[in-house]
């Protein structure tokens, strides 16, 4: 049993939905109790769909267990069926289900139906929403191209000549982290370099659709969350070759073209070239100084953390001082990155550890999912979102994708905003005795993130209580207290406040390790001199 | 005031009998009983909600309730996984560790309730022994108690009336001789306050309410007192209530002028309060409630509304629609009947085309594009996609955490209808 006061993820029923939600000519039938239809509002209220979603429930009751669940089922389906007439079927069980064994995918097949039937199995209670959109997407491709697969050995025909190299964005889902833009910015990155799209799947393919995607010259894996397990048969099965990099930031941006150039023998350094984004020099010019060694903390999918790991440190010039994923499907690319950037990982799906994480790494700056947002709130530290569960605020109405060179202005204004602008920080750290720069005075670009209101001189202490571990969890407390004399405490208060809780810290741990019992101004000094900014 | 032409005194006269609803066995599109904790959590300041189910119902509360607002909720869910379920793990034990963390981060609790979810009850773990061995285990300073709100047993409200029965017992004696008035349903504080004024000045006391903000000065009940119901969702809860001596007292819910007076003026007849000093008492807020509603009667008057079940609310709130607002009912849509719960209600319901009992989704649907109301009550997952097809909507929900009842907020109540509405009417684009 695991304690769960915030979940990363959804079931992996929910993963099955949001493949059907993408989909055209597909329906979904799911054994499920009527309270499992709450995820309807997932589509049409947060993604603000104007349809429902093509899922249809058994919505079995008590009263039903005690006689056949099994007749509701095929009833269920059949009816879903002969209503919606869709091209493929999905049926599948949610957690209740799923313990009741009524099998519902078999008893499906065993119908007839006068459509493409794809039974799932779920596992609900080994496995999450990722997992179960992957293996959703995995089990139709396989499902449409049964009929296709070459036999082993075969290899691939060559492209015919003159005509255009095709790819395949795969991956992209409904609910899915600004997917809906990012499929629009890799269309147009294609384009520049030649490459037409042949199949966008599962967002906006029908059954149709899927069975042309052997005819692509090559896949894109935009989001390996999703589409990694359908890519990696593709390219065993059909000699499709995938291309790997996700082209989220500048270099990754590159990078994702170079793989397309040598895979297709386009010469892209022109496209290259040509395409600006703005990050680059909004990076290098001055204003942009202060960036320079903020500590951030990454969490969120497996794709999107590395990927900001990187444009974080290389293209904001940020310092990573941790990074994790709730994606346990994606520890192994996030281990990667931690070891790139020598950091430890946090792989779990546990918001009080996340917190606990955050807690003890004081970083500047987090770039998270909506629950870090909330974290980072109660510290009162700056926070981007980077990564879904999906919130309502990651469907803007704008243009807003997050891939490609538009995607990484977006990010480069994204993550910015929620920091002390440059100029404001230079005055703060110059003024910080001066009466309208007091620490309650939030800069005027961030009405909204502006901490509760405290007396003056209160606020550090009343930070620093919040941010103490809970006397359960704290060694800390117990260790031998470190006095500060009035002088240091009065020097420690000007420092601004959104670093003082660090330099506190410091300071206490500098004077602990040499045995200093009370801090004075010297002390304070040194400990900054050993510790540098 | 055409709409008020039948007045709540009326109550009670043999009439041709209730119409037959149409009883529908499909899908249902509600919430299940775990929805009831967002508010239930809101309302008891030092209860804690442990629901033991899977990730589903832990997706369930948070997305579905918006209430990612609370940086640490009083309320989290014990994820059965597959070692439980297997057998590799004593689910009890793996319960108590689970209870022993939480209850160690959160001492300022007071009562904890183990939920019981779908998962839960198709295992048959028992988590009213669980809530007994830990309330033992914490040695008096948390009391642990065990309600359903699973979605096989419970349709969303439910789970109120299911965590309130678990309270019943509780509930200290009220001593041989002793009278009380206990209101029962989760009123907003605010409302709450507005209601003891009320029943102050009509001499009826002392009043209780149950839930209440502390969990430990539960109200006492027994042969002296008379349960008032604020919402029709109760059929456990009453029969617990009456077993223990209580009188149930029969009134429609306090929606609206009329709805008000009626409720309160049943509970001043059981006190032996005289009419003339209820007339008295509610003339002037009945007043200005009428004031308040005739301000939207102007845009209600004459549209035609639909509900589609969901909070158990329907049926009061088409009463208030069509005999204080002047709107036209076509389908009234309920997840269950109650007919004890809801009589007054039913006798007072002007006539409607269509009352319709649990839910076949994709025919109700069918039947609201034939029907096109001007505004349709229904659940957040209906709501955008009926937009799309131009029917104005208002989201039940909401009705279910703002504060509506009583004379103060019947002008609200009737505004929650009529915003749709005037943004329909409002909007170029």
């Amino acid at each position: 049993m695991q304690l769960s006061v915030w979940t990363y993820e959804g079931p992996p029923h929910i993963g099955a939905m949001r493949v059907a939600a993408s989909m055209e000519g597909v329906h979904c039938v799911l054994h499920a109790p009527q309270g499992d239809t709450y995820a309807d509002l997932l589509f049409t209220m947060i993604e603000r769909r104007n349809r429902r979603p093509p899922v249809t429930y058994t919505t079995f009751k008590a009263r039903d267990l005690g006689s056949d669940t099994a007749e509701l089922v095929k009833e269920t389906v059949r009816a879903a069926q002969s209503r919606f007439n869709p091209r493929l079927m999905l049926v599948g069980e949610s957690c209740t289900a799923e313990l009741i064994q009524d099998q519902a995918g078999a008893l499906a097949e065993s119908l007839g139906l006068p459509c493409t039937l794809v039974p799932l199995e779920l596992s609900a209670y080994s496995r999450q929403e990722s997992w179960g959109a992957s293996e959703t997407f995995y089990q139709v491709v396989r499902r449409v191209l049964a009929p296709q697969v070459p036999a082993p050995g075969t290899p691939r025909p060559a492209r015919v000549t003159g005509s255009r190299p095709s790819a395949n964005l795969l991956g992209p889902t409904a609910l899915g982290f600004h997917c809906r833009d990012d499929v629009t910015e890799v269309t147009r990155l294609l384009e520049s370099v030649g490459v037409e799209v042949n199949v966008v799947a599962p967002l906006g393919a029908d059954p149709e659709a899927i069975a042309r995607v052997p005819r692509a010259d090559f896949n894109c894996c935009l989001y390996p969350e999703v589409a990694l397990t359908t890519t990696a048969w593709l390219e065993r099965h059909f000699k499709q070759p995938q291309v790997r990099t996700v082209p989220i930031g500048v270099g990754a941006t590159r990078d994702f073209l170079r793989e397309i150039g040598a895979l297709t023998g386009i010469d892209v350094e022109p496209a290259i070239a040509a395409q600006g984004s703005r990050l680059p020099w909004y990076s290098r010019s001055v204003d942009s100084t202060y960036l320079t060694g903020k500590r951030v903390f990454i969490f969120g999918d497996g794709t999107h953390s590395v990927a900001a790991a990187r444009i974080a440190t290389e293209e904001l010039g940020f310092e990573v001082v941790g990074i994790g994923t709730y994606c346990r499907e994606m520890a192994r690319e996030v281990r990667a990155a931690a070891a790139l950037w020598g950091v430890e990982p946090l792989i779990t799906d546990d918001y009080l550890e996340v917190e606990a994480q955050v807690a003890e790494l004081r970083p500047e700056l987090v770039l998270g999912t909506q629950m870090e947002r909330h974290i980072a709130k109660r510290l009162g530290i700056p926070c981007a979102v980077i990564a879904a569960p999906f919130h309502v605020q990651d469907c803007p109405a704008r243009y807003a994708p997050q891939m490609g060179f538009e995607g990484a202005n977006v990010i480069f204004d994204t993550w910015v905003h929620p920091l002390m602008m440059g100029l404001e920080e230079h005055l703060l750290t110059m003024f910080r005795g001066d009466f309208e720069f007091h620490d309650a005075a939030a800069p005027s670009h961030l009405q909204h993130g502006t901490p509760e209101r405290l007396g003056p001189g209160d606020r550090d202490e009343a930070r620093a209580a919040r941010l103490t571990p809970r006397p359960t969890q704290g060694p800390e407390q117990g260790g031998a207290a470190v006095a500060w004399t009035l002088d240091a405490e009065r020097e420690l208060k000007r420092i601004p406040f959104f670093v003082r809780g660090k330099a506190r810290r410091n300071t206490e741990l500098f004077a602990q390790e040499r045995g200093i019992q009370t801090i004075d101004l010297e002390t304070l000094y040194d400990a900054k001199a050993h510790f540098g900014r | 005031m055409s709409g008020l032409a039948r007045p709540f005194t009326a109550l009670g006269d043999p009439r041709s009998g209730p119409p037959q609803p149409l009883r529908e066995r499909g899908q249902c599109e509600v919430f299940c009983g775990l929805s009831s904790i967002v508010w239930l959590h809101r309302k008891m300041h030092d209860a804690f909600f442990l629901v033991v189910g899977s990730r589903t119902c832990a997706h369930l509360l948070q997305s579905a309730a918006g209430v990612m607002i609370f940086a640490e909720p009083r309320f989290a869910t014990a994820i059965l996984q597959e070692r439980d379920l297997a057998g590799m793990a004593d689910c009890n034990e793996e319960l108590d560790r689970v209870v022993e963390r939480l209850l160690e981060r959160r001492p300022d609790i007071r009562t904890l309730f183990l939920v019981g979810s779908c998962p839960s009850e198709v295992i048959k773990l028992d988590l009213h022994k669980a809530a007994e061995r830990q309330t033992l285990a914490q040695g008096g300073r948390v009391k642990v108690l065990a309600f359903s709100g699973s979605g096989i047993e419970t349709t969303f409200t439910q789970g109120e009336d299911r965590c309130v029965a678990a309270l019943v017992p509780e509930l200290p004696v009220l001593p041989r001789g002793g009278r009380n008035l206990l209101v029962v349903g989760t009123l907003a504080d605010l409302v709450q306050d507005q209601l003891e004024r009320l029943f102050r000045s009509l001499g009826v006391g002392p009043v209780h309410f149950l839930p209440g903000v502390d969990s430990r000065g539960l109200p006492p009940l027994g042969d002296g007192t008379s349960v008032l119901f604020a919402q029709p969702f109760f059929s456990e809860s009453s029969g617990l209530l009456e077993a223990r001596g209580a009188r149930l007292l029969t009134a429609p819910f306090p929606f609206g002028v009329e709805g008000t007076r009626g409720w309160l003026g049943a509970a001043a007849r059981d006190f032996g309060v005289a009419e003339q000093r209820l007339a008295e008492v509610t003339a002037a807020p009945a007043a200005r409630a009428e004031r308040a509603i005739a301000r939207y009667r102007e845009t209600l008057a004459g549209r035609r509304v639909s509900f589609l079940p969901d909070s158990q609310l329907e049926i009061p709130l088409a009463r208030f629609l069509a005999r204080e607002c002047g709107m036209q009912l076509l389908e009234v849509g309920t997840p269950y009947l109650d007919r004890r719960m809801l009589g007054p209600e039913l006798d007072a319901l002007p006539p409607v085309l269509r009352l319709s009992e649990g839910q076949d989704v994709d025919r109700q649907i069918e039947r609201l594009r034939r029907d096109r109301p001007d505004l349709t009550v229904c659940g957040l997952g209906l709501a955008n996609p009926l937009e799309a097809e131009g029917l104005a909507t208002k989201w039940s929900i909401e009705l279910v955490f703002t504060p509506t009842q009583g004379f103060e907020q019947a002008g609200d109540l009737a505004e929650l209808f009529a915003r749709p509405l005037l943004r329909q009417a409002r909007l170029k684009v």
